[in-house]
């Protein structure tokens, strides 16, 4: 059979294809996307397992407050090392500002390891381990510097992520549901329910979003549990979300209603319910797709907008949006930019799903 | 075409009658009622008696009394003579705090519109006419990025570059001697010094998107059949591009108004916020953070109100503008 497939021209092999390898041809050419998508998948895969690529737990204080990020060195004085260190640091007080300096003490070097054993976590809260990805064996390692408190941001970024990423995905899918729900109801029966419904799209779309989502999330208990206060937040962000989506079903629904193979399926006899996710869904699917990765980063960025000005996440939680926060005050930045990093994060996610949005867009109809 | 404008004014009652319920929902929000609240306040500061006829006063003012439909009524009923309630944060009346902190955030938004429509169509159209050149892949990048960098974080980083190269302070829209000042001239040039770091950072994102769509707009346009006969037939490339081609791509460029205000307003809020410029979003955020929920409550009303005023015009204006629309929008509504 395998055998057959190759002695096929490229043209005959064209229309032998399924839609969806089609659209994976089509989504291969363009190349930002791809990048946009590898760097997502990275991201998210170090999201999901963060106690185990970060080297120290989250809640980890050290002595070293705002110390600035260690630089990862492969050469000292004797030359090249294949395993990479970083120097020691060492920390004094400035007699006249009072504030902590550190500078780089080249008397010691600490190697750094793989699969070093750390701090212990609850892995998924499954079972213990103390398995870091990397680390070093004695000494600090602070890749993104720390906080007021001496913690490890390079950590914190990463748990952060877990929050923030998710945040997204679960914020689409709620739309989703909602979006293709009504606007389903809307383009496919019509009539009031049609009428009723566009309105209230209109009326979300044409409302400043972000007073109200402030207003919204001021609003949650404040004695709420931080699982709580994630899940009011995510639903919150897509109260908004879902009216965009809700448009796009039903604009959609209505174009293919007049299709003929519509009109076939009703005609022998399939059940309303049957037309819709027999033939109706599948068509107009990818269009949701692409839809739904162009509103992930809408969804990412309301949050950590949220989060900076203290009404989304809470502390203990961490989210990008919350680091953030730490650097509200120009001073603050102005001697400590590292404190900037989790917004580097934020910008690189949205880039990487735009241009994932893109790809997808120009994949989403490979018959055009 | 006056028959469009009625309807679309009706439509606009409708939305606002929509906002004007979430608003109150938002006010009742917190638990508690407002009474509750301000007593409490008052204990806060130490006055521990409270006259009796002050509170009856209160609770006729708001019909507390009344049951949540009727409340509702009065709080619009109020509202439309001019009585949005009373902040307890400031001890004033709600519109005499929002006055000028409004007009702050009308000007600083229209002129994000400008700024945002002014850079985009000429970048658009040179983008357009000069694809896949070193300026067009440039500002392709400049907008992926501006798209990408939320609103406060631009605010923080700017503010950080030019605390640290410039030794300046970027917050605020007023130089400290003119921060109580009456208004005069030299008020508002000192305003104008102010304006262009808050105008960048809301307007950059909207920027942005607008030159996307000019650009795909305008591209589409160009691969026109009645372009390459005007082209076969001799016209200039200047006159070919700015009769024809250039109006049809503006044309859905104005008409993203209707989500481009709210865009803007939403950014302002949280721009306002980080550069601390004496506008509604600061205001609103004060108000929610110390549940001072008259005030936020008509500030979200009015920011609302606001934007689907600034909807309705545009979309009068685009009618105005184009006979096609007009047309259209008369045949099928």
């Amino acid at each position: 059979m395998r055998k057959e497939k190759e002695t096929f021209t490229a043209e005959e092999r064209y229309y032998l294809a399924s839609q969806w390898q089609l659209m994976w041809r089509q989504f291969k050419k363009h190349k930002l996307a791809l990048v946009g998508g590898s760097i997502l998948i990275v991201l998210y895969i170090t999201a999901i397992f963060c106690e185990f690529f970060s080297p120290y737990h989250i809640y980890t204080r050290s002595k070293y407050l705002y110390c600035p990020p260690q630089r990862i060195h492969f050469f000292d004085e004797e030359g090249f090392h294949l395993r990479p260190f970083i120097y020691g640091l060492e920390g004094s007080r400035d007699p006249v500002t009072l504030r902590m300096k550190y500078s780089v003490d080249k008397t010691k070097n600490y190697p750094i390891y793989f699969s070093v054993h750390g701090c212990e976590y609850k892995f998924w809260g499954l079972f213990k381990t103390d398995i870091h990805l990397f680390g070093v064996k004695e000494g600090p390692l602070f890749l993104f510097g720390t906080d007021k408190l001496g913690r490890d941001l390079f950590s914190r970024n990463l748990y952060a992520s877990r929050i923030s990423l998710s945040i997204g995905l679960v914020g689409v899918a709620i739309a989703f549901v909602l979006g293709c729900i009504l606007g389903g109801i809307s383009g496919y029966y019509g009539g009031v329910a049609d009428t009723i419904i566009q309105r209230i799209v209109e009326f979300s779309i044409s409302i400043p979003t972000i007073p109200l989502w402030m207003a919204l999330s001021a609003a949650l208990p404040p004695r709420w549990s931080p699982i709580k206060v994630y899940f009011g937040i995510t639903v919150i962000l897509s109260i908004v979300g879902w009216s965009g989506l809700a448009r796009v079903v039903r604009g959609k629904l209505l174009e293919l209603r007049e299709e003929d193979f519509v009109m076939a399926a009703r005609i022998s006899g399939t059940s309303e319910r049957g037309i819709i996710t027999g033939h109706l869904l599948p068509s107009f699917l990818s269009y949701l797709i692409v839809d739904l990765t162009l509103r992930i980063p809408w969804m990412i960025l309301g949050e950590t907008a949220l989060s900076f000005l203290g009404l989304g996440i809470r502390p203990p939680a961490v989210s990008w949006g919350t680091l953030l926060k730490d650097g509200q005050n120009i001073r603050t930045v102005a001697q400590f930019p590292w404190l900037l990093i989790p917004g580097l994060f934020v910008i690189v996610v949205v880039l990487a799903f735009s241009f994932l949005g893109d790809g997808l867009r120009d994949a989403a109809d490979p018959y055009k | 075409m006056l028959f469009y404008i009625v309807r679309r004014f009706l439509y606009m009652i409708i939305i606002l009658w929509v906002v004007s319920i979430v608003a109150f929902v938002i006010i009742q929000l917190p638990a508690g009622d407002y009474l509750s609240y301000h007593i409490q306040n008052l204990k806060q500061r130490g006055i521990t008696f409270i006259e009796r006829d002050e509170l009856r006063g209160l609770e006729e003012r708001y019909g507390l009394n009344l049951p949540i439909y009727a409340q509702y009524g009065k709080w619009v009923w109020n509202m439309l003579h001019g009585d949005f309630g009373q902040s307890f944060l400031w001890n004033k009346e709600v519109s005499e705090l929002l006055g000028e902190r409004l007009m702050l955030t009308v000007i600083i938004s229209i002129l994000t519109m400008l700024f945002a429509y002014g850079i985009a169509i000429p970048v658009g159209i040179y983008s357009a006419t000069h694809q896949y050149s070193i300026a067009d892949y440039g500002f392709t990048i400049a907008g992926f990025a501006g798209l990408a960098t939320p609103n406060f974080l631009l605010a923080l980083i700017l503010m950080f570059v030019f605390y640290k190269y410039f030794g300046l302070s970027a917050g605020g829209l007023f130089s400290p001697a003119y921060q109580l000042a009456p208004w005069s001239l030299a008020k508002v040039l000192d305003m104008l010094k102010h304006l262009p770091i808050p105008i960048i950072v809301i307007g950059t994102a909207g920027t942005a998107e607008l030159i996307r769509v000019m650009r795909g707009c305008l591209l589409d346009e160009l691969r026109k059949q009645y372009v390459i006969t005007a082209r076969a037939k001799g016209v200039s490339e200047r006159a070919l591009l700015f009769k024809y081609p250039v109006r049809i791509a503006i044309n859905p460029i104005i008409s993203t108004i209707g989500w481009t205000l709210p865009y803007i307003i939403s950014g302002e809020t949280i721009t306002a916020i980080v550069l601390s410029l004496p506008t509604t979003g600061p205001l609103l955020f004060q108000a929610l953070m110390t549940q001072d929920m008259y005030l936020a409550g008509s500030t979200i009303m009015f920011l609302a109100v606001l934007t689907v005023i600034g909807t309705l015009i545009s979309d009068i204006l685009l009618v105005w503008v184009d006979p096609r629309i007009r047309y259209e929008r008369e045949g099928t509504h």
